[in-house]
């Protein structure tokens, strides 16, 4: 630890080493930064851009840019919530996340999310209400690809962990979208015991046969909001 | 002096959140006692008496009536409030907009339902088009989408608690917005 170094995220010192992102230092000193695409695990993308800070007079994904000495980084702040709230927003109305029927609800990262940064607002974008397709071919796991947010999680962990390579994207853009590697998800090498099942922060890659397991009041996301568990080691 | 008037109506909902007022329990009393309900199922008031303080609205617009519906009240209320996922985003309701954008599953299910269903007993053989009926919608819209909506109030359907609080809030004069802990979307 001879060459690790410090520097402030909302002005309070936090320890670094060469090599480590913004991210990782600030969850290892218990700061909380919101993140979708990003997974414990997982090699990191810098896709959905909820993790945004703002260091050295610009806006950076913490989850990719590394930590420097004295670095300046602004992350718990109105103005920094406020974007988020509204990138959260955005994915809300780019899919169809119909909280009330979805069995992910109160286990889903993004709903929580939501509720971290107080997605109470009347909206101001319009529902764009796509007609995706529902993939129920394979035995044990159900794609319903309107609640993909195109995090890529699946898709890093079926070719980092698991070796398969079932989940790709596809698409450029806002068609960008994410697909399996064969017709169906039954014609993959996709086994319910995947990692790449296990990380879907949304109701997009299902377990069969499980529904609704865990009653209200025992889900994830019912006592304390998401990033607790990090904050909690600052106490 | 007049107490503030409160107005409700249950638009394409399923009176849930309606239903969610009685999870206020004996705090229903100490409401009661500062408000008085105009229009609303509660009273079984039809139109408005006079304008109302507070507007709440359960449901998204499925057909034309909930739009005029929808209208009336933001046009006779002061603060219009959206009451759970339904009127907010469109909830369960809007399940069908995945089916509504094209002619053929929606001719499939009107025919399902009303023509071919196994089950059926309907004489007429038509799909019902009687001109007393409100004419249904291309899709659930949620409120904001037709009028102006000043609060929205998450929940499917919402706790007592959080609508308790909100309006005894807006009374006072102190709402600032919800706890973010008690915020649900189911």
């Amino acid at each position: 630890m001879t060459d690790a170094f410090t520097f402030r995220i909302d002005g309070v010192d936090v320890l670094a080493r060469p090599g480590q992102t913004i991210m990782e230092a600030a969850d290892a000193a218990g700061i909380y930064i919101p993140r979708l695409c990003d997974h414990e695990g997982l090699r990191h993308q810098g896709g959905c851009r909820v993790c945004t800070v703002r260091a050295g007079g610009r806006s950076v994904a913490a989850c990719t840019q590394p930590a420097e000495p004295g670095l300046d980084v602004e992350n718990d702040t109105p103005a920094r919530n406020r974007i988020r709230r509204d990138l959260v927003e955005m994915l809300f109305h780019e899919g169809n996340h119909l909280c009330p029927i979805c069995e992910k609800s109160g286990n889903c990262e993004l709903q929580a999310m939501a509720y971290r940064l107080e997605m109470t607002q009347p909206t101001r974008f319009p529902w764009l209400e796509p007609c995706r397709a529902l993939d129920a071919s394979h035995p044990d796991i159900a794609l319903d690809t309107n609640r993909c947010i195109s995090c890529g999680r699946c898709i890093r962990a079926s070719q980092d962990i698991d070796g398969k390579g079932v989940f790709g994207y596809v698409g450029r853009g806002i068609h960008r979208r994410v697909a399996v590697n064969g017709p169906d998800l039954a014609h993959t090498g996709a086994a319910v015991t995947d990692a790449a099942m296990a990380v879907c922060p949304v109701g997009c890659i299902i377990r069969k046969g499980e529904g609704f397991s865990t009653p209200i009041g025992e889900r994830a996301f019912d006592h304390g909001l998401i990033g607790h568990e990090i904050e909690e080691k600052r106490k | 002096m007049t107490r503030p008037r409160v107005a409700t109506v249950s638009l394409a909902g399923c009176f849930g959140c309606h239903m969610a007022f009685l999870d206020m329990d004996e705090r229903l009393v100490t409401l009661m006692a500062r408000v008085e309900f105009d229009r609303s199922p509660l009273t079984d008031l039809k139109t408005f008496t006079r304008r109302c303080d507070i507007g709440i609205i359960e449901g998204g617009c499925c057909n034309e009536e909930n739009v005029h519906t929808l209208i009336e009240f933001r046009r006779n209320c002061d603060v219009l409030i959206a009451l759970g996922q339904c009127a907010i985003m469109g909830g369960l309701p809007a399940m069908r907009n995945a089916i509504m954008h094209a002619d053929d599953p929606l001719r499939e299910c009107l025919e399902e339902a009303y023509l071919t269903g196994p089950y059926l007993r309907n004489l007429t053989r038509h799909v019902p088009n009687d001109p007393a009926l409100p004419l249904i919608l291309d899709k659930v819209y949620p409120c904001s989408d037709i009028v102006d909506i000043d609060i929205q109030i998450p929940g499917c359907a919402p706790s007592g608690d959080i609508i308790f609080d909100t309006l005894t809030a807006l009374l006072d004069g102190t709402f600032h917005g919800f706890d973010r802990a008690r915020l649900r979307f189911d």
